[in-house]
């Protein structure tokens, strides 16, 4: 007998999944997170009909939006996208489970995330399409900007939060000011050292940060059980920080626990960290062929569990939604859907002069030497196209 | 495998494949290198002929990646590494900076570090964020690390086999805008420039044109269109780039009189400063004009669609050839 006890494989094969909504739609209760999603404490019912048909038409939505994106790059008026298919639920979720003061960190796929934040598609299509880097305040939308640079944006998000607890803005009881951080990565960025130093960080403070990975069982070709041989949910538990397995294609499942996780955050309880079994339902990116490494009939397998379907198939059970609205959601989606198609086609290329304006906050002289470099340079063809105009070269 | 025409990615591919049959100390490590062959397919077919202990998919971490590789080269063997993305390499800056720079020094020489570290380099694809780097000067500031930079298929091939074959560690920057362009390979003759020579790739007489990996081509279009002006460039391919190869450029420059150094990377702080203030140095009695340089701004890397303007292009190397030869 040896002194180890291991966590693998018994632990790990009994992780639960917390699911409650099951693929058909039928509702199963969970004594804790009912009582969340039903307002406890004094918070909004966050299952009214009128609310599940709104994360309806939201799925909907950014479903369209995703669509048309891959349909623009294949037009070539975006360099790259990278669809957020099948993973709606998780991100629809998640985004409407954080408060208006809360502060969002997401990746490079979390469409959902900045859809329920209130940030317009086209804004995120600016960096896919190659007019900019991102270019929003993220102190007005309480969005940080998308990340590239895999794991690099949690201790981003581990640092907000510890100002809020600078601020005094965590676990004072005031459910309008109490602040969290929601920190979003993939199963893939997980494994990056600076979601380990994350984990450190935020257990070492008890900074009110939830950390939320959407495992969509790949990443770029790379299973998810080459990061990691336990359920990712159990990582975080070395690190003393509670965490939850729950059903990414489950909306009210990944509302309910991050709403819980971000509850607890805001009370001054410390981190939380939740693990939501999704799918990537597209290619990594329009640039990947998944073909190459992923069997089609896993595909399938998870086209069943669609999270849109589902949360239907439960509206209609509760005999909560008819053909009109059901139509009605399509119809929008695919207003959203032209107007990104033309607010794209009709977007012109920035001029490059305002690449020069960014760099530093305050007055560079070099920066300042090749913009004048660069202007003078520019100036140099338009005198000769007005030379040339004139007939001829000087 | 006899002489044949090859994308530089393939010429890569054949070296690594070659290198890891004559010596089965060589091993692969990266993100997706695996079954799916590398996003730029360069390892592609290499993991179905060697197996999973050879051709390794990693977990995603880049520090991860050339730490452990320290660790196995310590064992005896010789890990060739890809960073998927030149952008993706600083998570692993650390690694490479403080300890496999360092690791032979360290031990007094007991250890050797035959790690190769393979960047796809350099923009003009039209990419994201931090997919159109330039990093190479932070590189070649830390002792301890040696850097070569292809610019074509058979170069691509070579340097693949002799990088692997050097007991240090070797940065391989490939140039990613330009995997697909073709040339011949010959896999049977070992070249007689070693790899960390420059080589002349065009004759002239009035100015030298120092390039490397990616600006290559640009260089060489550069001096097309001079000629066509009755200036006669000579273009220097540097190829390595630590050591950088002085006394071919130092020579050319003697003989030229002038020296223009083109490169993606941003001048400021650019391996091309360097090149210029050792040249200066060596060729001072020489030199007709000061040394020029012609590269990205003191910037970010722009947005795709900002890059034409951030790139060295033809009408702005001769320009600078223009502002050389003013002098
Ligand atoms: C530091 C770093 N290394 C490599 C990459 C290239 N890359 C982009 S996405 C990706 C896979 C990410 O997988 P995961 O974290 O599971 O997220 P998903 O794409 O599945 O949403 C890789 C390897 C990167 N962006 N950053």
């Amino acid at each position: 007998m040896s002194v180890f006890r291991s966590t693998i494989p018994d632990v790990a094969a009994q992780e639960p999944l917390i699911q409650l909504l099951a693929t058909d739609g039928t509702r199963s209760p969970h004594e804790e997170l009912d009582a969340v999603l039903a307002g406890s404490g004094g918070d909004d019912d966050l299952q009214t009909p009128e609310r599940l048909r709104g994360y309806y038409r939201d799925m909907v939505m950014i479903r369209a939006a995703d669509l048309e994106a891959t349909s623009l790059q294949r037009q070539g008026q975006l360099g790259l996208w990278a669809s957020a298919l099948g993973q709606e639920a998780a991100q629809i979720g998640a985004g409407h489970a954080s408060r208006e003061q809360d502060y969002l960190v997401p990746t490079y796929r979390e469409h959902g995330i900045a859809w329920a934040r209130g940030i317009e598609p086209w804004r995120l299509l600016e960096s896919y399409r190659g007019v900019s880097h991102g270019g929003w305040d993220p102190n007005e939308l309480r969005t940080h900007p998308y990340m590239i640079v895999l794991g690099s944006q949690a201790p981003h998000a581990v640092g907000y939060a510890m100002g809020l607890q600078r601020d005094g803005v965590v676990g004072t009881g005031d459910r309008e000011t109490d602040t969290a951080v929601l920190a979003l990565f993939g199963d893939g960025a997980s494994s990056e050292g600076e979601v380990s130093e994350s984990f450190t960080f935020s257990a070492s403070f008890e900074a009110p940060v939830v950390f939320f990975t959407q495992n969509n069982q790949w990443a770029i070709s790379v299973p998810t059980s080459v990061q990691s041989r336990v359920p990712l949910a159990q990582r975080s538990r070395g690190w003393g920080i509670p965490s939850v397995r729950v059903d990414g294609n489950d909306v009210l499942a990944v509302l309910a626990a991050v709403r819980d996780a971000l509850d607890a955050a805001r009370a001054g309880e410390g981190p939380r960290f939740i693990e939501a079994v999704t799918y990537r339902m597209a290619a990594h990116t329009t640039s990947d062929d998944a073909s190459r490494y992923r069997p089609a009939v896993e595909e399938q397998e998870w086209a069943e569990k669609d999270p849109i379907l589902r949360l239907r198939r439960h509206l209609e059970q509760l005999g909560e939604i008819d053909e009109a609205f059901v139509a009605r959601c399509d119809e929008e989606a695919q207003d959203l859907a032209m107007q990104l198609h033309h607010h794209i086609h009709g977007m012109e290329d920035p001029d490059p002069v305002g690449m020069f304006t960014h760099a530093y906050a305050e007055p560079h002289p070099i920066v300042e030497a090749e913009r004048a470099q660069y202007l003078e340079y520019i100036a140099q063809f338009e005198d000769d196209e007005s030379t040339e105009q004139k007939g001829g070269r000087a | 495998m006899s002489s044949s025409t090859l994308p530089i990615a393939k010429a890569i591919t054949a070296g690594l494949r070659d290198a890891m049959r004559v010596d089965d100390k060589v091993l692969l490590m990266g993100e997706d290198i695996g079954v799916l062959g590398g996003v730029f397919r360069v390892t592609d077919g290499l993991h179905a002929e060697f197996g999973s202990q050879r051709v390794v998919d990693t977990p995603l971490a880049e520090a991860g990646i050339v730490g452990t590789s320290v660790g196995l080269a310590v064992r005896g063997y010789r890990p060739v590494v890809e960073i998927q993305f030149d952008g993706f390499v600083f998570p692993a800056f650390n690694q490479i900076t403080t300890q496999v720079a360092k690791m032979h020094n360290r031990t007094h020489g007991a250890v050797h570090m035959p790690i190769v570290i393979r960047i796809p380099h350099g923009g003009g694809i039209g990419a994201i964020e931090h997919h159109s780097e330039s990093p190479e000067a932070l590189f070649a500031h830390t002792a301890g690390l040696r850097i070569l930079a292809p610019s074509n298929a058979q170069d691509a091939y070579w340097m693949t086999r002799q990088a692997i074959e050097c007991e240090d560690p070797v940065i391989m920057f490939e140039p990613k805008k330009r995997y697909w362009v073709k040339g011949d390979v010959d896999p049977d003759h070992r070249p007689e420039l070693s790899p960390w020579e420059a080589a002349v790739v065009r004759p002239g007489t009035d100015a030298t044109l120092l390039a490397w990996g990616p600006s290559m081509p640009l260089a060489l279009e550069s001096a097309e269109a001079a000629a066509a002006d009755g200036i006669e460039l000579e273009v220097i391919d540097a190829r390595s780039l630590s050591p950088v190869d002085l006394p071919t450029i130092a020579a050319s420059v003697k003989r030229t009189g002038r020296l223009l150094i083109v490169h993606e990377a941003p001048v400021v702080g650019g391996l091309g400063g360097e090149i210029a203030a050792r040249i200066s140095e060596e060729c001072f009695y020489h030199l007709e004009a000061p040394v020029l340089r012609v590269g990205g701004y003191h910037l970010p890397y722009p947005p795709a669609r900002m890059e034409h303007a951030y790139l060295p292009d033809l009408d702005r190397v001769l320009d600078g050839v223009d502002r050389l030869l003013e002098h």
